[in-house]
């Protein structure tokens, strides 16, 4: 059995965990086993059936009033009896902030090793094969698992969705005993960011501002691009972040997000070696600076070399016409 | 208090990373090995902790004897003291091996700290796993990707970045934390430090000393290959006026990625 951990955060379910579900059936189906979805927390009922169209043919749910606020080792509890009791030969978890909590968790009860992050998985001899970006993605490295059972989280926004499926499998409740003093370290609050609704690794366009923003009011140049395309989210490079113009959460880079988008448009970014490792994975890149030598411009399948805040009216202008 | 800060050595960001295909590793030569980015955080935190609350810093690191230098950085920003983990065996991208070894050194070596702090994941191995791998071996509460700590008596509150908002987490003492950029801003060496950390004498732990089985050690993910991503090579670039760069740019969004 291949198993996937799906996400639910504030009574929905995450996107990404739909994906990791459909490369673990893709997988399933290679490997001759079947493919389960879990879910884990309170009052998940609701939330269940939508994996079957994901390619799962059992959802587990496991529910106890201890899980209704989000706790790693509570959390990981769960999943750990039910995986004693069902025995997965493959464990996937998406390669959220959750699911970086959860899975080498996980792994380490099971005392077996973990392959994160990973971007690609394959069938192999009757085992699971899997890549991952090392250094920042400077490199790339293929592993196989020596031990039982192979878990692996996967990267969000990678893996592309199955078609659906119309079958409907087998809803499985199971309530768990988890004792109160395993729930270390609960959630007590979630406070989202003024108008952020995507984050900048689950967005299928980044709108991306560097040095060459000058202040931080021009970042809101970059939010009229935003408010225009579908799915999009503000990205910068560390230059913008260290100045203190945006927040964190927004930095591309080695040290900050590794993101993979459809698009990545980049304003007033030179494109040093740090930032281009966290978005040479996007499918297209397009850049707009002042210099012809910019860096970003040896990766960027489109460039304009001119000045962004002439350009940027004009784009938000041709951009109105396709899209509204 | 007695906080341990766990820290790894890497190369620096600025690196260009060349594989060598034949032992499917990377080359080492050339390459500038620093202290990684987020164990400067981690331990930056550990030092502002021990200014409010007293109490004392020891950094540590698994790693070859070239790990003494980070050591040795660490004790010049302030720690208190330095340990070095011997392990002599070269990376294997595998964070249960790494944590089994801190997990045993805790038990054995720490028994008494209240915070284990590290950075959120290596700029190298960027795997993630070491700091949730060891609160689960020893039993320990959490928190991942922290921008904002907070300790009082018994327990604390931790402020963490999840997808697109932040999450305020309870959690009781002792404690796991790993750190996030914008957790702080790192202090430098200071000259006295570099000083007396030069003189310092570390200590050694050997793997034996630690009482871990061949078993615990032995890797269990296996490099089948490893290679450069692929190259991506430079598209259309245009020099036009505003008006009509903008154009062509949404037309190439439309007509070649197809994406609007």
């Amino acid at each position: 059995m291949v198993l996937v951990y799906i996400e639910v955060r504030e009574n929905k379910v995450k996107k990404s965990s739909w994906e990791i579900l459909s490369e673990g059936k893709r997988r399933a189906i290679e490997l001759n086993m079947e493919a389960c979805a879990v879910f884990v927390g309170h009052d998940l009922d609701v939330l269940a059936p939508e994996a079957f169209q994901y390619g799962a043919s059992k959802v587990y749910l496991l529910e106890n009033s201890l899980l209704s606020k989000y706790s790693p080792s509570g959390f990981s509890y769960a999943l750990f009896s039910l995986i004693k009791e069902i025995n997965p030969e493959i464990i996937l978890f998406p390669a959220t902030s959750m699911g970086k909590d959860l899975a080498p968790r996980l792994a380490a009860k099971l005392g077996v090793s973990l392959a994160s992050d990973c971007t690609e998985t394959a069938s192999r001899d009757g085992r699971l094969e899997v890549v991952r970006p090392i250094f920042a993605g400077k490199a790339l490295a293929t592993f196989k698992f020596k031990s039982s059972p192979q878990i692996a989280s996967l990267r969000p926004n990678v893996f592309p969705l199955i078609e659906p499926v119309k079958e409907k499998g087998e809803v499985i409740k199971k309530d768990v005993e988890v004792p109160e003093e395993q729930v270390k370290g609960q959630t007590v609050e979630i406070i989202t960011e003024q108008g952020v609704e995507i984050d900048v690794t689950e967005a299928d366009i980044v709108v991306s501002g560097g040095r060459g923003m000058k202040c931080p009011e021009n970042f809101n140049l970059l939010r009229e691009l935003t408010s225009i395309l579908p799915h999009s989210a503000i990205g910068a490079s560390r230059s913008a972040v260290d100045s203190d113009w945006i927040d964190h959460q927004h930095q591309v880079g080695q040290t900050g997000k590794t993101v993979s988008p459809d698009i990545y448009m980049a304003f007033g970014i030179s494109g040093a070696i740090q930032h281009l490792a966290g978005m040479t994975s996007s499918k297209y890149i397009v850049a707009v600076n002042t210099d012809p030598e910019a860096s970003i411009f040896k990766v960027a399948d489109f460039g304009i070399v001119g000045d962004l805040f002439k350009v940027i009216p004009y784009l938000k202008k041709e951009l109105k016409k396709v899209l509204l | 208090m007695n906080i341990f800060v766990f820290i790894k050595r890497v190369p620096d960001t600025e690196s260009k990373i060349r594989i060598n295909t034949d032992t499917n590793s990377i080359y080492e030569e050339g390459l500038n090995f620093v202290l990684s980015t987020y164990d400067e955080y981690a331990l930056e935190e550990a030092l502002r902790l021990r200014e409010e609350k007293g109490g004392k810093v020891t950094v540590t690191s698994v790693g070859t004897e070239e790990a003494l230098s980070i050591l040795k950085k660490g004790l010049a920003m302030g720690a208190d003291e330095a340990v070095l983990l011997k392990d002599d065996e070269p990376e294997r991208y595998d964070g249960l091996r790494t944590a089994r070894i801190i997990a045993q050194a805790v038990k054995k070596k720490f028994p008494d700290y209240t915070l284990l702090l590290f950075g959120k994941q290596s700029v190298g191995a960027d795997n993630a796993q070491v700091p949730a791998m060891v609160a689960e071996l020893l039993n320990l509460p959490q928190v991942n990707v922290v921008t904002k700590l907070e300790i009082k008596e018994n327990s604390g509150v931790a402020y963490r970045e999840i997808e697109g908002a932040t999450e305020k987490v309870n959690f009781p003492l002792p404690a796991v934390i790993s750190a996030q950029k914008g957790l702080n801003e790192p202090r430098y060496e200071t000259l006295k430090g570099i000083m007396m950390a030069k003189r310092k004498q570390i200590p050694v732990v050997s793997l034996q000393d630690l009482g871990l089985s061949e078993e615990d050690l032995v890797s269990q993910l296996e490099i089948v290959r490893m290679q450069s991503p692929p190259e991506r090579k430079a598209g259309k670039i245009i020099e036009e006026e505003p008006a009509e760069a903008a154009k062509k740019l949404v037309e190439f969004l439309r007509k070649e990625a197809k994406l609007i």
